[in-house]
């Protein structure tokens, strides 16, 4: 068991989007909230393979794509200081802000640099005491535990050169924000594994109660998100509403307790505005009194920085699922994946940049067959 | 959101006060954070979110999932019902 | 690359005046510079220092075959900048001479002469600058190629990262012979020769701040005598290609453009090693857009693909060769990939480099 291969398997695939079949019999909207899910959907074409009865709404779980504009802005700001090492994760230095993004900034001599762990950024901090080390703390709850332990470790340890700049979001109440709006379209989730593992599914079980919404805790490759799918139609169709875990081999109940304890000590709740939603109350993460002075924006004096998101852009009406992409009048215009104007066009994965892709078959038959 | 993938875990050593171990991902071996996992056992899988170790995969779990997996539709064809044609065999 | 020489408790050879580190004066013009010529680099490019030295090099066409040729000669140029130096199963100078030869092969030309021009940074070890030229001179050899001519400049401390290499090279492209992109024409079949992704994922693992460890080496290699062995077949190869920054992806959509035919592979035939797959599920990354330094992308007509897949398998750098797809006149200068589950995807290239992501 590797725990890969096997949920790859297309022989067990057909069995799924059979039984999928089996047991559609009306439209229903199903909402994947995390990108690494919509990622699973795109790679392999379950969008496409799965009855037109269901229509797949991508969600707002992409971190790097939800950052608001002025976070990005100023991290730009911190990473432009001399005698500042700025570190990020792969995916966001790609990411722009008002007018130009992390690559730009090293391009005019910034020192920024790609970190696969928090800890590696420590680790930066430790090596160059005559810098200031700053690490863009960016994720969802699955991601909050590996940068609160960096904080952690920084204070147990006595580095002074280390902070971090905080843009933390929450699942629940961004699922809460979506079944809340007028209209909303959504009639199922499929709640994120990851961030399941630490959090636990404790949290989902209110939010099935007083919305009446069917949420299914889902994992990642494709025979899971497949899965989560029919659990969905399953609940729908019978006209249940219930909290399901379709990821029990990673996710449990309570979650990873280690990890909430840790991540409760270093930050604490607060209101976070999201690109291409807006605020949303209670929806983040922020430094904790105990732990602020590893607070990147209290430690770097850039100014006030309070970036306005463009007012052609529709990513949020397109995030929850009331237009489509091409209905946007900026679509393939002002906004393409060189130059995206928001959280849909920012990721590969995100809704505007996919159907961008898909538009250039322009509903041309393919063929594909390699035989020799 | 969150790129996690599965890994065995080769060994397991303390790191300054930090338990750390080497995980093997199909051949790949990176240093990984165990402070989330402190009773995983050297063999056992993990997923690894950023460098840490987040959740211990359940390999029974695992096992069940895939066996239900295999039992969706068989019986259906026992019982001679037509499911409707697979999206998959197009 | 089994008669690669060992390095380790090497010791540098040179007189030269006893620098262990490249100095200034090294690029200099003077005695300098002549010694390192003399003892360091035509004793790794395996140049007599009898042979005269001069301002260039004079290449007897009418004893390479020139004339018989049908007079074509393709010529390419690349620069090196590789970080680390070193890395698992090649290093710069290996790659500094692969490249440009599999560049060269890639018009399907036999290379006959190389140039090498080194940017060397002030302070960089004799011993590390021996051990590149050295492995360049097996490398060379190994391709059936020379290196003729050469320069080197030195840069102060700090202006370079370390060794900067330049090769050009020229090659002689065989009468009939006509590769290009722009032959790639629907119901031709797309085969590529061997797994992918090793290079990029051996580089990647001894990066700075990604560090991982694998057995997974580059497959660094000459491709000239594979592409020889494919035209002895069928001089009607209509398209190769090295698919080496932006994988075997970027390689296909530059086709799809220049040609305005559609490609399509199914990713059930692509040969991933488990290696690859493993860096590539934990850093995020797609296999086929990650490089590649010993493998091609050939497009050749249906009729012929059965002996050049043969000829492939045939030759030690093309054991593995298979199909994986073909080019089909739909989607016009698009590339789409058909999944394991037997939906169609629409592959593009990456903006830049693969960066490692966390969703």
């Amino acid at each position: 068991m590797k725990y890969l291969d096997e949920f790859n398997d297309p022989e067990l695939a057909k069995k799924l989007f059979a039984d999928i079949d089996r047991v559609t019999t009306k439209r229903w909207a199903i909402m994947e909230v995390c990108g690494g899910q919509t990622h699973a959907i795109i790679r392999n074409g379950i969008d496409q393979l799965l009855n037109d009865k269901i229509e797949l709404i991508h969600g707002p779980g992409c971190p790097v794509c939800v950052t608001p504009l002025g976070g990005i802005d100023k991290a730009l700001a911190i990473a432009s200081l001399p005698d500042v090492i700025f570190c990020s994760f792969g995916d966001m230095i790609r990411v722009p802000g008002s007018n130009r993004d992390l690559f730009q900034v090293r391009s005019e001599g910034g020192d920024v640099r790609i970190v696969y762990s928090p800890l590696d950024a420590v680790k930066l901090a430790e090596e160059n005491p005559d810098k200031e080390v700053v690490f863009f703390a960016i994720g969802f709850e699955t991601t909050a535990p590996a940068n609160a332990m960096s904080v952690h470790q920084a204070k147990q340890r006595g580095i002074t050169n280390f902070s971090v700049l905080v843009s933390h979001v929450l699942v629940p109440p961004a699922i809460e924000a979506i079944v809340d709006a007028e209209d909303s379209r959504v009639d199922g989730f499929l709640a994120a594994g990851h961030v399941c593992s630490i959090m636990g599914t404790w949290q989902y079980g209110p939010l099935v109660d007083k919305h009446q919404v069917p949420i299914v805790v889902t994992g990642f490759e494709p025979l899971d998100v497949l899965e989560g799918i029919r659990r969905v139609v399953i609940q729908l169709e019978e006209g249940r509403a219930e909290l399901e875990n379709a990821y029990p081999r990673v996710v449990s109940e309570e979650g990873n307790v280690h990890a909430q304890t840790l991540v409760a000590e270093v930050f604490e709740v607060c209101d976070r505005m999201w690109r291409g939603i807006g605020e949303i109350p209670q929806s983040g993460w922020r430094l904790a009194p105990a732990y602020r002075e590893f607070d990147a924006e209290l430690r770097f004096d850039v100014g006030a920085i309070d970036s306005p998101e463009s007012e052609l852009c529709r990513s949020g009406e397109v995030l929850q699922g009331f237009i489509k992409p091409n209905e946007c009048e900026a679509f393939g215009k002002e906004c393409t994946p060189r130059k995206p104007l928001g959280a849909t066009m920012v990721s590969s994965e995100g809704a505007c940049a996919a159907y961008y892709q898909y538009r250039r078959l322009d509903g041309i038959e393919v063929e594909v067959s390699a035989g020799g | 959101m969150c790129l996690a993938v599965p890994g065995k875990v080769m060994d397991v050593r303390d790191d300054r006060g930090t338990r750390m171990a080497t995980v093997n991902f199909d051949g790949i071996e990176k240093e990984i954070c165990l402070a989330y996992l402190p009773d995983i056992a050297v063999g056992e899988y993990v997923i690894v979110h950023v460098g840490f170790a987040i959740s211990r995969l359940d390999e029974d779990s695992a096992m069940e999932t895939l066996a239900m997996f295999r039992e969706l539709g068989i019986l259906e064809e026992e019982l001679g019902v037509e499911s409707s044609e697979a999206g998959a065999a197009s | 690359m089994a008669d690669k020489p060992n390095f380790n408790g090497w010791s540098c050879p040179l007189p030269l005046r006893d620098y262990e580190r490249i100095v200034i004066g090294h690029g200099g013009g003077g005695k300098l510079s002549a010694e390192l010529v003399e003892h360091l680099f035509l004793p790794a490019f395996d140049v007599g220092v009898s042979e005269e030295l001069r301002d260039s090099a004079v290449i007897d066409l009418g004893t390479a075959g020139l004339a018989e040729s049908g007079g074509r000669l393709a010529f390419s140029t690349d620069s090196y900048v590789v970080r680390p130096l070193f890395f698992p199963g090649g290093s710069i100078g290996d790659l500094a001479i692969n490249g440009t030869v599999n560049d060269v092969a890639m018009s399907g030309a036999q290379p006959i002469a190389l140039s090498s021009g080194f940017i060397l940074e002030e302070g960089l070890e004799m011993a590390t600058l021996a051990r590149v030229a050295s492995d360049m001179g097996t490398a060379a050899k190994l391709a059936g190629v020379r290196v003729v001519t050469g320069d080197t400049k030195v840069v102060d401390a700090g202006q370079a990262d370390g060794v900067y290499i330049n090769t050009a090279g020229i090659g002689i492209i065989p009468e009939g012979v006509d590769i290009r992109p722009g032959r790639a024409t629907p119901g031709d079949v797309v085969i590529l020769s061997g797994p992918i992704g090793m290079h990029g994922v051996a580089v990647m693992s001894k990066r700075e701040g990604l560090e991982f460890g694998t057995e997974i080496e580059s497959d660094s290699a000459p491709l000239n005598g594979l592409v020889a062995d494919m035209l002895a077949v069928s001089k009607d190869l209509h398209v190769l290609r090295d698919p080496t920054r932006g994988g075997v992806t970027a390689s296909l959509c530059e086709i799809a453009t220049t040609a305005d035919v559609g490609i399509a592979y199914e990713e059930a035939l692509l040969p991933i090693p488990a290696e690859v797959a493993g860096a590539c599920a934990f850093l995020g990354l797609d296999a086929m857009s990650v490089a590649n330094e010993g493998k091609l992308v050939a497009i050749v007509a249906p009729e012929d693909a059965d002996a050049v897949l043969g000829a492939m398998q045939a030759n030690a750098y093309g054991r593995e060769a298979c199909i994986i797809g073909k080019v089909v006149d739909a989607h016009h200068g698009v590339v789409v990939a058909k999944t394991t589950f037997g939906a169609t995807r629409v592959v593009d290239l990456q903006l830049g480099e693969q960066l490692p992501r966390i969703c």
